[in-house]
């Protein structure tokens, strides 16, 4: 893959993210309980924990797939409460879902036609937008036409950031991204997430299991817990530390 | 997971059928205080109770509509006539003509109820719901087309007169309303020890996730197709308790319309609620009777356009209304009050307040407030 | 053989009317993932103020329009004001709702306007064409296929090349990753319905001038039928509709007239039947789940 092109303007600045005393699920066993976190522009944050420690609850909420009980998530300081799920990614709060995000009917085109949309009404920007994107994913421009179950996994992991990418958000959620995928295929792909979230001036929330490769592409790691954040340090150190590393992440 | 549970479960297994047995003789004891018409009405309704219990069951715990029940009130009401006809006419008794046409009903009945089953736990909701309206849309064709099975006129059914003992005591109408609820509490007994045990557990378990309930042993298919036979025999009762009283059937009786009825008196009665699915029964049958008196008031040719239109205009608003606004049904709104007068009763423990349950038939309402078994195996 | 031309070219026209019922429900299928059970009542409704509008302006094109322009209304109207405030979980309450509004529907229909079938003249004359002094289609079954083709290619083009069709799909396939791509889904759902219940007006509208009549229960028989089709030609498909269409007409016809009218609701049953238990995907659908 190529990186990206050093002259590529971006037309959105990143912006802020803030989750204020965020608590998420039911009465007796929140699933996210009193979380306040911030990530500020251009950052890139792993999100790191054990499974159920409340990472993707976090993201789904974020996004507004999930309606909180209290607390407040704030988009360069706006409160999103109220906001639509499809509103909130028309404010530039986009989201690689968990799994296999592709949408399996549609072709490679179609799919990141599908993401250029909502910024692009007129055809001739959302051709270059994703010419754009073809050129940062360049394996994605060979299967153009291909369905999307006919792809690999790597490739349908690709398709899923590059939609997210061609609309040019300015806050990007990314849940376990590297999950099932070889360790070279993760490698390319966080490569490319850092380039893009460098020259697009992009934050990036990553929530992952494989800790080293997100500590390696990643500013700062937060640790999760049961909800809460227990550790919240830069990532060189969280790597190098192996207190810190047994501590919280277990090895 | 072996330990013996018969215990509990026998007790409880007593506790509804010495209800039933109770809350049948209260309503053979209420047909002396109603005239004929009224037992008439009354017969129609425990006939109609017959297959609404069924299909509550069958809907509200294992999910899967079915627009066709009238078929199978059909299918009971020609099993009847084409076996206890041919008992008559070949001269054998009163009652052991009405037992074998009973078995006839429920032969028919059990037949298609397995087909249809069989359908269901192959097909998801909205392809086993036209299934069962394509059914039901073609039975007329089916009972024109295939002979001996009367036609449009339909066939005859042998009359049951009052037998000797009786007949100083009651008229015809009055005995055919015995023999109605007599037989809706045979048909409904089995269908509520069924949900109060295990395969009422089974039920709900594969309503709510297939998955794991295969996971956890039960069979997705066995329980549905068993859903599906156990409400169509008793509605197949129930159709030939309706062939009895009315003394014919005809393919007329059991439309796509009379279909739809069964369905708004479960969904109105509160899914799953065997009380509800009694209460939803007496609606269905008394509503249109009420719009009737009420129009036949009005001039000719208005009264003729709202006959038969202005019930049914009520019914499916009702049935937009209540699974809009409220889901639970009847049982559900009457929950509440219905538990604090159970609290007022000398005998009864207060216990919590159960929506899916029916004035005359919870299982648990037992004397003695012991655990409910969720564990037997 | 005269006879199974005519049969054969009679079954063909009926099924074109047919494939067009199931050509909605296809739409409201590709575009929100449900079966509509009061698709023939709502059109129906918008048939008979089609009728008014024909009667009232004597112009059988602002008749059409008013059909599509009702059933559109309808539609977005039951969508929001109706399925919506229903739980999604299962299909059961949609499918209960669906079933009380057809209740009202054909009752206040019948309140309104009574029993009797309201006949409508075809626009084109319904005589049968002849080819070599064998009588085909009528010019008016002549005008159903062009008006099926123009729907089927429409619709294909709709679909398929338009952005509005890709939001369409990507909302019925994947709900949850298209809003989160920023695509309206409610919105989007709301047009499908509007689509769907306006193509379904148009069938109603041209299945009346060959029946009896327009009353409030002209369509139930329609409904079952394309149901059919719909199930036998897949419900992702458009051209599955009209084959399927073409083939339940065809065999109606053949059953009606070969052996007699009765048993054609049985022909369709047993059909159905086989298809469902047999080939649960449809001919030409793709593997789309329909088995529990």
């Amino acid at each position: 893959m190529t990186a990206a092109p050093a002259t590529a303007a971006s037309t959105a600045t990143a912006a802020t993210l803030a989750v204020d005393g965020l608590t998420v699920g039911y009465a007796g066993a929140p699933v996210i309980d009193g979380l306040t976190l911030e990530v500020r522009p251009g950052q890139v944050v792993a999100l790191l924990g054990a499974n159920g420690a409340g990472k993707t609850t976090l993201l789904r909420t974020l996004s507004g797939l999930v309606p909180p009980r209290s607390g407040r998530v704030l988009l360069d300081g706006d409160d999103l409460a109220g906001t639509s799920v499809e509103d909130r990614a028309r404010r530039g709060l986009a989201q690689v879902p968990e799994g296999r995000s592709v949408v399996t009917e549609l072709t490679v085109e179609e799919n990141l036609q599908l993401g250029a949309l909502w910024r692009h009404p007129g055809r001739a920007g959302r051709r270059k937008a994703v010419a754009r994107a073809y050129e940062l994913f360049e394996p994605l421009a060979r299967r153009r036409d291909s369905l999307g179950h006919q792809l690999s996994g790597g490739e349908r992991q690709m398709l899923a950031l590059a939609r997210a990418l061609v609309a040019r958000p300015r806050v990007l959620l990314l849940d376990e991204p590297s999950l099932g995928l070889a360790p070279r295929v993760v490698a390319q792909l966080l490569g490319v997430l850092r380039d893009a979230a460098r020259d697009a001036g992009l934050t990036v929330l990553l929530a992952e299991q494989n800790v080293t490769s997100a500590l390696s592409v990643a500013d700062r790691g937060v640790v999760l817990s049961l909800g809460a954040v227990v550790a919240d340090a830069p990532a060189a150190d969280l790597a190098a530390d192996p207190a810190l590393r047994h501590a919280y992440l277990g090895f | 997971m072996n330990r013996p549970v018969t215990g509990t479960r026998a007790r409880s297994v007593r506790a509804i059928v010495v209800r039933a047995a109770l809350l049948t003789l209260l309503a053979l004891a209420a047909t002396f205080a109603l005239d004929p018409f009224r037992n008439y009405q009354l017969a129609v309704i425990a006939a109609t109770f017959c297959a609404t219990a069924g299909l509550t069951l069958l809907v509200g715990l294992t999910g899967q509509l079915s627009l066709g029940h009238a078929v199978l009130m059909a299918a009971g009401g020609y099993g009847y006539v084409l076996v206890a006809g041919p008992a008559g006419d070949a001269g054998l008794p009163g009652p052991a003509r009405f037992a074998l046409g009973l078995a006839g009903a429920l032969a028919a009945s059990g037949a298609v109820g397995v087909l249809l089953g069989l359908a269901g736990a192959r097909l998801r909701g909205p392809y086993l719901a036209g299934l069962t309206l394509a059914l039901v849309i073609a039975l007329p064709a089916a009972a024109t087309q295939i002979p001996g099975l009367g036609k449009d006129q339909g066939l005859s059914v042998p009359f049951e007169a009052v037998p000797g003992p009786l007949t100083g005591v009651m008229v015809v109408e009055q005995w055919h309303a015995w023999i109605a609820i007599v037989v809706a509490a045979v048909a409904v007994t089995p269908l509520v020890v069924l949900r109060s045990g295990r395969a009422g557990l089974r039920m709900r378990a594969v309503h709510g996730d297939e998955v794991a309930a295969r996971l956890a042993g039960v069979s997705p298919a066995r329980v549905k197709v068993g859903a599906f036979v156990a409400s169509s025999l008793s509605a197949g009762l129930g159709g030939a308790v309706l062939a009895v009283v009315t003394q014919n059937v005809s393919p007329g009786r059991y439309s796509l319309a009379f279909s739809l009825l069964l369905v708004v008196a479960v969904v109105v009665g509160g899914l799953g609620s065997v009380g509800g699915a009694a209460a939803g029964a007496a609606l269905v049958v008394l509503l249109p009777w009420v719009v009737e008196t009420v129009a036949s008031g009005l001039p000719a040719d208005v009264a003729q356009r709202l006959s038969g239109n202005l019930a049914v205009a009520v019914f499916g608003a009702l049935l937009v209304a209540v699974t809009v606004a409220w889901p639970g049904g009847l049982a559900a709104a009457t929950a509440g009050p219905r538990a604090r007068l159970a609290g007022r009763l000398p005998r009864a423990r207060p216990r919590p307040a159960d929506p899916s349950s029916g004035p005359s038939s919870d299982p648990s309402h037992d004397l003695r407030p012991e655990p409910r078994p969720i564990t037997e195996r | 053989m005269d006879r199974l031309v005519l049969l054969v070219s009679t079954g063909v026209a009926r099924g074109l009317v047919i494939a067009l019922f199931a050509l909605s429900l296809v739409i409201i299928w590709r575009a929100a993932r449900i079966v509509n059970f009061a698709q023939a009542a709502m059109a129906v409704v918008a048939v008979y103020v089609a009728f008014a509008v024909e009667a009232a302006t004597g112009s059988y094109v602002l008749a059409v329009l008013a059909a599509l322009v009702t059933g559109a209304l309808l539609g977005a109207w039951v969508e929001r004001g109706l399925m919506r405030r229903v739980s999604g979980r299962t299909p059961l309450p949609g499918m209960i709702v669906a079933i009380g509004l057809v209740m009202v529907l054909q009752s206040v229909l019948g309140i309104l306007f009574g029993p009797k079938h309201r006949p409508m003249t075809p626009v084109f004359a319904e005589t049968p064409l002849s080819v070599g002094g064998v009588p085909v289609l009528s010019r008016y079954d002549l005008f159903v296929l062009v008006v099926a083709l123009v729907v089927v290619a429409g619709l294909g083009l709709l679909f398929n090349r338009s952005t509005l069709g890709l939001q369409l799909r990507a909302s019925a396939t994947a709900p949850e990753v298209s809003r989160l791509l920023g695509v309206r889904v409610p919105r989007m759902v709301t047009i499908g319905w509007m689509l769907s219940c306006a193509v379904a007006a148009l069938a109603v509208l041209l299945l009346v001038p060959t029946e009896l009549g327009l009353n409030a229960h002209s369509a139930d028989v329609l409904f079952v039928h394309a149901f059919t089709v719909a199930v036998l030609g897949g419900l992702d498909s458009p051209v599955g509709a009209l084959l399927g269409g073409v083939v339940v007409g065809v065999i109606v016809s053949l059953v009606t007239g070969y052996a007699s009218a009765g048993l054609a609701p049985l022909a369709v049953l047993a059909l159905l039947t086989v298809v469902l238990l047999v080939r649960p995907g449809g001919i030409f659908a793709p593997k789309e789940a329909r088995t529990a």
